[in-house]
């Protein structure tokens, strides 16, 4: 048996299973090998002792029907969990302790996995190297002063650090996606609608989608498997039929129609990205699948369509954040005073660069020439895609266009921040499911990753494609551990 | 200022203006819990005890809507005889507020849930159809407290989130008295409904009230000045007879009228600008993305639909032709369901010699003027409707007068006494044995012998002391008819 902390989520399960391992032991291998990572800053709140007190109860009175019994998880800081301060990687927030707990972790609870932690991550998830959180960037462990990918940047580097055996984050435009494939690990961002939102810290409530982050395939349909539930507290949630998308895992795709959108190959898209694109069309055709070329022709607007649908969502989802209830307040003059002060103060310059966006494109005399456009245009996107699956059964793409940069890159140019969700944001302006899973390095080693589209609820076939290719690809990690003296 | 023709105009040196007004009313809807969420919306609670985390805006916390709510607004619409939208949206307002949680209020907007409708007034000269432009759903906000702490503003929750109908009508409504038969209508409507319960004083109905002013007979709109959330029907009314009177003074003088929201100052009788156009709030109202758009059903209406009660309109006509009731009577019966549904039950215990008549005249007259002066609802009455068509059976079978009835009436009060068992232990039953009655009046007239002679030499007037006396000598229960032909008789 290898050392616990190295070992997979499914590996874990059986081994508890077989009584092999206990909690306590799983639990006191990731708290320590996390005291030996704090450089990594993928914690904004341990909760370890908790964590330890929770592992030996387990232990004592063992329930082994479960589906993550006994399992340490820490958890992307979006997430609300009754008693440990919840944070959204903001200034505001950052003394707050929710009563609640949100739906998605009280599934994984309710399951038998025990919280770990609060993860790091963009300032209400809004970023894509988490350099916008309050609680300092956090570093990827593929490289010193390399960014781990955003918005679940902490979830991404822990579990790519083995700080935890898998995490779940949430993606608005990219946020699960690009920080797996930025860090070579595995992230679903599921159909909207099929994880609740409740008790999750709202960045763009028509697009926000919780999801499962993981070592591979088969621990991300189990973590999925656990997550996804219709909610009735969630107006938008979904009640379809969830198959046991990791027993119902399967290699074989022969026979499935694998679409490659012409519009994805962008103008200055790098060639080893290109290059890893090519390799996964061959992976997918020595699976058995049959590639098929298709058009997704408004995807070029997706991006601006994108930076103003989010926005506007989260000026508003922002405005709560006053001083008045909770969290963070300013002295002020006045009421107005207070407001602006507290705003000014609690809120990060990228979090008030989109609630600017944001309160223009919904101003009365823009809202047609803006809001109500990128509406009509996220309709067409969203019909290209219903188009494309009347040939295609998935869709093939790079996940991002580029691999991971430095710490400080991108910082001062939010356009070029923006384009790294030029490959993602289609998916979720268009509500499916789309998995990222690794497949290759660039030419520092970094991990880039490819993206699996799915129809709309069709999980279970995106996780097969992923499962299958995964085989073919056999990616292998080259994190060294240089973080650690 | 005139009101002949029952018309409200204003005049000043040789023009007359005419009063153009449209009402945005803001009726709570009746509803154990608020739109959004499952907390309480009972009045009068301890501050902030009635909040739950939606209500509250907590991080992470969404809105579900409450199906009932959505129920009561389309059996409103119904009422109002409204277009209902099978489709609607919900809206978020954008603004800032400490009693506003969310920083928005979750409303709608371009697709409201009820369009257009008519409410029918009963007017002294006759009927007028005021048009419903729309009926739409939407949250309350919390109430911000200036005047207890001298430092800060305290805000208390407990009516964030509570549901509100806002029911918007055409500018069809012309002077004071209109806006007061209107919301006294619409209040009517949505009590037999059962939608809300309409009362000012706890701030379950109150209204934006928007006033311009017109040469008589000009086609065009003027500039109307919208005053803010007046609570009580005599506001409304004083709040408009300012208004209208300022502007035209304005006009008069040359001057423009700012479009501009203005507030009612109840101490001063006067409305004072709030804020102009200018200033005007941008709400940037969007589809709030937490609320799927609402879809409900032919099938989900048709079946409201059958839980309409009849409404006054209907319960009205139907008086008028199955109890032969003016309409002026049946007006003031079907005002109020709670009324309507007394004077049934008393005239259906009547029975089958029933006076009708005589029913309303003794419930508008002696049973309101006790409601009256005791400050009761009809449900409150200390008669029972029972109790009261007993009473009134016994004036029209002469069993007692009706002004021993007053008297009994007054001991029916009482612990609602039966009014037999009044007559019959205080011995108030009527004497209208002939015999008796001539013993008695032969001796007022032995007792009176020279008034009986002026009598008879024509002085007339003398008849009417001839019956105070015979009444009084009964003790007030003969029977007045039977005095009248014998005194006429013996005189």
């Amino acid at each position: 048996m290898s050392e616990i902390y190295k070992q997979t989520l499914s590996e874990l399960v059986n081994n508890i299973k077989n009584k092999k391992i206990s909690s306590e032991e799983i639990t006191k291998s990731y708290i320590a090998r996390s005291e030996k990572s704090k450089i990594l800053n993928t914690f904004v709140t341990s909760n370890f002792d908790e964590a330890l007190k929770q592992a030996k109860n387990f232990d004592k009175k063992p329930n082994f029907n479960l589906k993550l019994p006994g399992i340490p998880i820490a958890v992307k800081d979006l997430f609300c969990t009754k008693n440990v301060k919840t944070t959204a990687g903001s200034k505001i927030l950052n003394n707050f302790i929710p009563t609640y707990e949100s739906t998605v972790t009280q599934n994984m609870w309710n399951e038998g996995a025990i919280l770990l932690g609060k993860l790091n991550c963009d300032e209400f998830a809004m970023g894509s190297s988490n350099e916008t959180s309050y609680f300092g960037n956090v570093q990827s462990p593929v490289d010193e002063n390399l960014v781990p990918g955003g918005s679940s940047g902490g979830s991404a580097s822990a579990l790519a650090a083995k700080l935890t055996p898998v995490t779940i984050g949430t993606d608005t435009g990219g946020s699960i996606r690009q920080p797996a494939s930025f860090t070579g690990t595995v992230g679903l961002k599921p159909t909207y609608g099929s994880c609740s939102r409740y008790g999750i810290v709202a960045f763009a409530s028509s697009l926000d989608q919780a999801g499962p982050m993981s070592q591979n395939v088969k621990d991300c349909a189990l973590l999925h498997n656990v997550i996804s539930s219709y909610d009735e507290k969630d107006s938008t949630s979904i009640d379809f039929k969830r198959s046991n998308y990791s027993e119902q895992l399967s290699k074989n795709i022969k026979g499935k129609k694998i679409g490659i959108p012409k519009e994805y190959r962008v103008e200055g898209m790098p060639k080893e990205i290109e290059d890893l694109w090519q390799k996964g069309i061959n992976y997918a055709k020595d699976c058995g699948a049959e590639i098929v070329d298709i058009s997704l022709p408004h995807t070029t607007y997706a991006l601006p369509t994108y930076y103003i649908v989010a926005p506007a969502e989260a000026s508003s989802n922002l405005a709560r954040y006053d001083g008045v209830k909770y969290g963070f307040r300013s002295k002020g003059e006045n009421l107005i005073d207070m407001y602006e002060k507290t705003r000014s103060e609690g809120f990060g310059a990228e979090v008030q660069r989109r609630i600017m966006i944001g309160t223009y494109v919904l101003s009365s005399g823009y809202y047609d020439a803006y809001y109500l456009k990128a509406q009509k245009v996220r309709k067409l996107i969203k019909s290209d895609f219903d188009e494309a699956y009347k040939k295609v059964d998935a869709i093939l793409t790079p996940s991002t266009p580029s691999a991971a940069f430095k710490i400080g890159e991108k910082k001062d140019d939010p356009v070029s921040m923006y384009l790294n969700d030029i490959f993602t944001v289609p998916v979720n302006l268009a509500g499916l499911p789309g998995i990222s899973i690794p497949a290759g390095h660039d030419s520092k080693g970094y991990p880039l990753g490819l993206q699996i589209i799915g129809k709309a609820f069709d999980e279970q076939n995106i996780l097969d494609i992923a499962y299958a290719m995964e085989e073919k690809i056999n990616f292998k990690n080259k994190i060294t551990d240089w973080w650690i003296k | 200022m005139s009101k002949n023709n029952n018309e409200y105009l204003i005049n000043r040196k040789d023009n007359q203006y005419e009063v153009v007004i449209g009402l945005e009313v803001h009726a709570q809807v009746t509803s154990e819990s608020k739109l959004f969420s499952s907390s309480s919306t009972k009045f009068g609670a301890e501050p902030n005890t009635q909040v739950s985390l939606v209500d509250a805006a907590f991080p992470g916390m969404l809105p579900v809507i409450n199906e009932f709510c959505v129920k009561q607004a389309i059996k409103t619409g119904i009422g109002l005889k409204a277009k209902i939208n099978k489709r609607s949206v919900f809206d978020r307002k954008n603004y800032f507020y400490a009693d506003l949680p969310q920083g928005y209020q979750i409303s709608q907007f371009k697709d409201p849930i009820v369009g257009e409708g008519k409410v029918i007034l009963d007017l002294p000269n006759g009927q007028k159809e005021i048009g419903i432009e729309r009926l739409h759903l939407e949250q309350d906000a919390g109430k911000s407290i200036h005047d207890i702490d001298p430092q800060s503003t305290l805000v208390d929750l407990n009516r964030s989130g509570v549901a509100l109908m806002e029911i918007v009508s055409k500018p069809d409504l012309r002077s004071p008295e209109e806006v007061s038969i209107y919301i006294k209508k619409l209040r009517s409507i949505m009590r037999y409904l059962g939608t809300c319960d309409g009362n000012m004083q706890e701030g379950s109905l109150r209204a934006d009230v928007n006033v311009s002013v017109r040469l008589k007979g000009a086609k065009d709109f003027g500039t109307r000045c919208e005053i803010k959330n007046v609570n009580s029907i005599k506001f409304m009314q004083s709040a408009i007879d300012y208004e209208a009177n300022r502007q035209v003074d304005l006009i008069e003088d040359g001057k423009n009228i700012d479009q501009e929201t203005r507030l009612f100052d109840t101490k001063k009788n006067e409305t004072r600008s709030m804020r102009s156009k200018e200033d005007a709030h941008d709400y940037r109202y969007f589809p709030d993305p937490d609320l799927l758009p609402l879809e409900v059903s032919d099938d989900f209406i048709e079946k409201l639909r059958t839980d309409i009660p009849e409404l006054p309109d209907d319960k009205k006509k139907r008086f008028i032709e199955q109890f032969k009731l003016s309409p002026y009577e049946a007006t003031i019966l079907v005002s109020d369901i709670a009324t309507a549904n007394y004077f049934e039950e008393v005239v259906a215990k009547m029975g089958k010699n029933r006076d009708v008549k005589l029913a309303v005249n003794w419930i508008t007259g002696e049973l309101f003027a006790l409601l009256n002066s005791k400050n009761l609802e009809i449900s409150q009455s200390p008669i029972s409707a029972k109790n009261l068509s007993i009473l009134i059976n016994l004036i029209k079978n002469g069993t007692i007068s009706g002004k021993i009835a007053k008297t009994v009436f007054e001991h029916m009060v009482e612990g609602d006494k039966d009014p037999q068992k009044i007559v019959q232990e205080k011995g108030l039953k009527q004497q209208s044995d002939p015999k008796a009655l001539e013993i008695l009046i032969d001796k007022i007239i032995n007792d009176n012998r020279e008034k009986a002679i002026e009598y008879k030499n024509g002085k007339e007037k003398l008849f009417g002391f001839f019956v105070g006396q015979a009444m009084k000598a009964s003790g007030g229960k003969a029977n007045p008819q039977l005095i009248n032909e014998i005194l006429k008789k013996k005189l």
